[in-house]
């Protein structure tokens, strides 16, 4: 025994060392990522971030040069900081504060300390910087926008906060990251990649030389430049038609499914998200919850799409075999579908036939064409289920998966969505009804009515739509972009129904609005809709709705435009979307009259005001009122 | 040196001894060397001088090995008082090098007179308990060893280097080894125990906590033995709860917070992280950068003169007492590993080496020395990584120093010749 007593120490020692050492080098082993390394210093050399042309060449966004004030707490030496205040423009207490921040992220790594300094403030400080050890000048490129247009699309760019930091190794604190829009999607485009010098210091931090000579050193990246599909001219001109109201305008070209443009209004101007007033700004636009100006309305406003979606029932009807070119139903100023239970119907009444039942806008028609649908197959729900599938073939009812990281995948109903409101087997065709015009539970985005209209326009396919035109000079391979889409609808039977679209220009609810020169095919549609006024659902004055395309035989534009509160289709929306088609295809306007009467829209102000102003107030050019105090008038209004 | 005794060596031992030496070495001159001036001849700088103190070494191994092995047993007494001398002297002529009066210095070169003393002692502790006189169970002959490991101790303590003067507390497992009771063992066990225990937990705790233990166990043996007196746990007790209490009252009153840092440092009892912080910048300095740099190494190391915190000297005294963290930082968990298994092959050799010896003179100085390189090795390697409190002892064969690789040269190497020498003994 006494003989093994040093023996097993010996043992003992030898393992509990082995597993300290595992401890230490095996199971926390280093991450390998040399700037987490106190010997080595890494010096970043940022690459310039690709510029945005829009689809004729036309610069939107370059940069600007700006200069970053970093600092590094472990090196600073003590300083006058009644000077360095000076200089840097900021009070003692800020210092301070902003010195303590910035050491407890951390003390050796370098944080920004007073961000964005124009050229003046630059060039005063440049020379004294080196007076302030563990301070130097950070330069950085800040993004330049040409027009004052196209926020929505184009996102901005601001610093990491530490979610991003978290989720993304790339970055390091102080470092700007696209935000929303085209910045967002195509962040790592057109960033590039940052270069990297690692130098070898000492424990006194001072510099050695290169890190093993610059082995691990890398060269920066250069940002991709982006062409993207929105017309400039078109989009400006969108913007300025939108003025005063709030809605959207989704345009693209059938063709390829290149938006054209994208307007959300009301919108502001881009130049505001830049540089130290960024933040600032940000919160004032972000915090307006009555007019939401970063509210992209043309991807994210969900409304019922209205007589529009009657296209689409057209098409289904069509498809499905139940009615024909030449079907016809008598129209007495509504549909009778129940005991109690009738819909009303603004087209004039008389016969109707799918081409005047299209142009007039007529509820009872597509009523009696939506029941037959459902009400061919043996049980509501086999009806529902294969209705359901035409209209998400349009791209309904899901995320289109176009190229901005906005979205939403709108409502198509399903059985089982009814099954869940009605019980399982307990409701048919007719109380779904409010589907065949497109009201009731159907919900879609502007962006997806553009689609549904593109779609119609060729005839049965569409292409996703996107954004993106080339990246670097080369057009996008992308095969979700540059494949066709089908739908579930043969070509044959979208003739009547684009027939009845453009006589809807001819003989219907738009002709006073008419393109001279274009062919247009159009629907009108109003949406109702409402808000909550002291905790009371309260009706406001018709979204107006209008989707289009043009020209008929040759589809060049599709466009869906909303305003909100607009009222008829044809009066705002319709107009907007005619102005332009025209700008589009002729790129000039000859309707000046069309053009005078959009923009003359202080009403739209006033409209706003109503549910806010606290007063009674009418609806609807004066057809309803909202009493204050008294409950509202809740009959059931009903589409042109 | 006749062929007889290049036979009987103990090749392996000697194979591991150049290993270390090498190894050693090289990473010597991975912390010190600089870009400007890498020859490896340059005896301006550490590990130029470190490659002439191994030259010499050479010599002086083949000076002890050619020496009648009986001259080491005739002269211990003589070698243990003259080194005994050597550390007195240090009093009057002494040469005081960061803080320490431990050197002599020679123009401009400077030796170490306690590196020396450890082989001496050795010796001199060897010779006297294979003395058929000694009886180490009697009192008497026990306090007389005591006073062959504590002399030199008592003399390397004021220069001051505790580190150095704890090395001879080894000399206790050959005590052991040869028959001490296991009581004085026991005794220490309990006392470490109680030391750690009054810091993390408090007086009062432990003095609660080993009444309960005691109450208990006394209760066990009344029930088999009806006549157990209870006297003897009242001492136990009372002994502990004094030496509880002194440990509190040294540790309060008489450290100073450097020291209380240390141990807090050790034994994690500092919870406070901005406090953890600034003990991490001064006292425990030496220890967090040697850890990182080590656990920086992952599993096969930077790679050789890679070591970003080697070059960037992170680690203070890296090529002497933390040459060890180098090694964790270029060569990972692979080479580290095998430095350990090395040196635990060696001391677990030189056990068996001397457990095999036929005189008792050689066998107990090869326990003294593999009890000494062992000290040497738990301590430094446990203070570099980050196990135990700092201590400042070389890493044998491995730091930067020339008296320091001698002695343990002529340590291991007396031992070598007389394990040669052991059938001699017979004729």
């Amino acid at each position: 025994m006494r003989k093994l007593l040093l023996s097993s120490i010996i043992v003992i020692v030898a393992i509990t060392y082995i597993g300290r050492l595992s401890y230490l080098q095996v199971l926390n082993p280093p991450t390998g990522n040399l700037s987490d390394d106190t010997a080595i210093k890494a010096i970043y050399d940022y690459p310039e971030r690709g510029y945005i042309y829009d689809r004729n060449g036309k610069l939107l966004v370059a940069n600007q040069p700006s200069y970053d004030v970093m600092v590094i707490p472990r090196d600073v030496k003590p300083l006058d900081t009644v000077e360095f205040c000076k200089l840097l423009n900021i009070t003692k207490e800020d210092f301070i504060k902003k010195y303590n921040q910035t050491k407890r992220y951390s003390p050796r790594l370098p944080s920004v300390f007073v961000p964005q300094l124009s050229k003046e403030e630059y060039a005063v400080l440049q020379e004294k910087m080196r007076k302030y050890e563990g301070f130097y000048i950070q330069k950085r490129s800040l993004r330049y926008y040409s027009e004052a247009t196209a926020a929505n699309i184009l996102g901005y760019i601001s610093e990491v906060n530490e979610r991003d930091l978290k989720k993304h190794t790339y970055y390091q604190s102080g470092e700007l990251i696209g935000r929303q829009g085209i910045e967002e999607q195509y962040e790592e485009t057109l960033r590039g990649r940052k270069g990297v010098k690692y130098i070898q210091k000492d424990r006194f931090n001072r510099v050695i030389g290169p890190y093993k000579n610059g082995i691990a050193d890398t060269l920066p990246i250069q940002g991709k430049d982006i062409h993207l599909t929105i017309d400039m001219d078109l989009q400006m001109y969108g913007e300025k038609l939108m003025g005063n109201k709030r809605g959207g305008i989704v345009a693209l070209d059938p063709k390829s499914g290149e938006l054209l443009s994208l307007v959300s209004a009301p919108t502001y101007d881009p130049a505001l998200l830049v540089g130290r007033k960024r933040s600032k700004n940000y919160t004032k636009l972000y915090y307006d919850s009555i007019a939401k100006p970063t509210f992209d309305r043309g991807l994210l406003a969900m409304y019922p799409p209205g007589s529009p979606f009657k296209t689409l029932n057209a098409l289904i009807a069509l498809e499905e075999g139940v009615i024909d070119e030449n079907s016809s139903i008598r129209c007495s100023h509504g549909y009778r579908y129940g005991r109690s239970a009738f819909m009303g119907c603004h087209c004039g009444g008389g016969i109707r036939k799918l081409n005047n039942g299209i142009y007039n806008s007529c509820n009872a028609y597509f009523a009696n064409a939506y029941r037959k649908v459902i009400e061919k197959y043996t049980t509501a729900e086999e009806g529902m289920n294969v209705y359901e599938k035409h209209l998400k073939s349009f791209g309904l009812g899901n995320y289109l998966g176009y190229d901005l990281p906005n979205g939403k995948k709108g409502l198509i109903p399903s059985s089982k969505y009814y099954d869940r409101a009605y019980g399982k087997k307990r409701w048919f065709a007719t109380n779904t009804i409010s589907n065949a015009i497109g009201q009731g539970e159907v919900l879609t985005t502007p962006i997806q009515l553009a689609n549904m209209t593109a779609a119609i326009a060729n005839r049965g396919f569409y292409y996703t739509p996107h954004v993106i035109k080339k990246i670097d000079n080369q057009y996008i391979q992308d095969e979700n972009y540059i494949k066709p889409k089908q739908t579930t609808i043969k070509r044959e039977h979208f003739e009547p129904v684009i027939q009845g679209m453009y006589d809807v220009y001819n003989k219907g609810t738009a002709n006073w609005i008419q393109i001279p020169g274009i062919s247009i095919a159009g629907k009108t549609g109003t949406a109702e809709n409402f808000t909550k006024i002291d905790g009371q659902k309260v009706q406001l004055t018709d979204h107006s709705i209008f989707v289009a395309f043009a020209p008929v035989e040759d589809p060049k534009i599709a466009i869906a435009v909303f305003v909100e509160n607009g009222y008829w289709g044809s009066r705002w929306a319709g107009r907007i979307a005619g102005l332009m088609i025209e700008k589009y295809i002729k790129g000039e306007i000859t309707r000046k009259d069309m053009e005078n009467f959009v923009l003359n829209d202080d009403r739209f102000i006033e409209e706003y005001e109503k549910p806010l102003s606290g007063k009674s107030f009418t609806i609807n050019d004066g057809q309803k009122s909202y009493i204050k105090h008294t409950t509202s008038d809740n009959s059931l209004t009903i589409n042109e | 040196m006749n062929n007889k005794v290049i036979q009987k060596i103990d090749w392996a031992t000697i194979l591991v001894y150049f290993a270390l030496v090498f190894i050693g070495w090289i990473n010597i001159y991975s912390t010190t060397f600089t870009d400007q001036n890498p020859s490896v001849f340059n005896l301006a700088q550490p590990y130029g001088k470190q490659l002439l103190f191994i030259g010499l070494s050479l010599f002086l191994i083949i000076l002890i090995l050619s020496i009648e092995a009986k001259f080491y047993e005739r002269f211990s007494s003589i070698i243990y008082l003259a080194s005994l001398v050597s550390l007195l002297g240090l009093f009057l002529f002494g040469k005081n090098i960061n803080g320490a009066t431990s050197w002599y210095a020679f123009g401009g070169n400077t030796i170490q007179p306690s590196e020396f003393a450890k082989a001496a002692t050795a010796l001199a502790l060897a010779k006297y308990l294979s003395d058929i006189q000694t009886n180490i169970n009697k009192l008497k002959d026990q306090l007389k060893a005591f006073l062959i490991i504590i002399a030199p101790a008592l003399l390397i303590i004021p220069q001051p280097d505790p580190g150095s003067a704890l090395v001879y507390a080894s000399l206790f497992f050959v005590l052991y080894r040869e028959g001490l009771s296991p009581i004085y063992l026991f005794i220490g066990l309990i006392a470490i125990l109680l030391f750690v225990a009054t810091l993390i937990f408090s007086f009062k705790t432990v003095i609660i906590s080993s009444f309960i233990i005691l109450l208990f166990s006394f209760i066990l043996k009344k029930r088999r033995n009806k006549r157990t007196s209870p006297l003897m746990f009242l001492v136990i007790l009372v002994a502990s709860a004094a030496f509880s209490y002194s440990v509190s009252f040294i540790y309060e009153n008489v450290f100073e917070q450097r020291h209380r840092d240390r141990f807090s440092l050790w034994l994690r009892l500092e919870k406070d992280p901005e406090k953890l912080e600034e003990i991490r910048k001064t006292i425990g300095y030496n220890t967090y950068q040697s850890e990182s740099a080590i656990g920086s190494g992952g599993f096969f190391g930077k790679g050789y003169l890679e070591g970003t915190r080697t070059k960037g000297d992170f680690v203070p005294e890296q090529h002497t007492d933390y040459i060890f963290s180098t090694v964790g930082e270029e060569w990972g968990f692979a080479g580290s590993a095998l430095v350990v298994l090395l040196f635990s092959f060696l001391l677990l050799r030189l056990l068996f080496l001397a457990e095999r010896q036929k005189s008792e003179f050689s066998r107990i100085y090869g326990y003294g020395v593999a009890s000494i390189l062992f000290i040497h090795f738990a301590i430094n390697v446990g203070m570099v990584i980050g196990l135990l409190p700092t201590i400042g002892i070389p890493l044998p064969f491995f730091s930067y120093g020339g008296s320091g690789l001698w002695g343990f040269t002529i340590l291991l190497f007396i031992f070598i010749k007389l394990d040669a020498n052991r059938i001699n003994e017979w004729m």
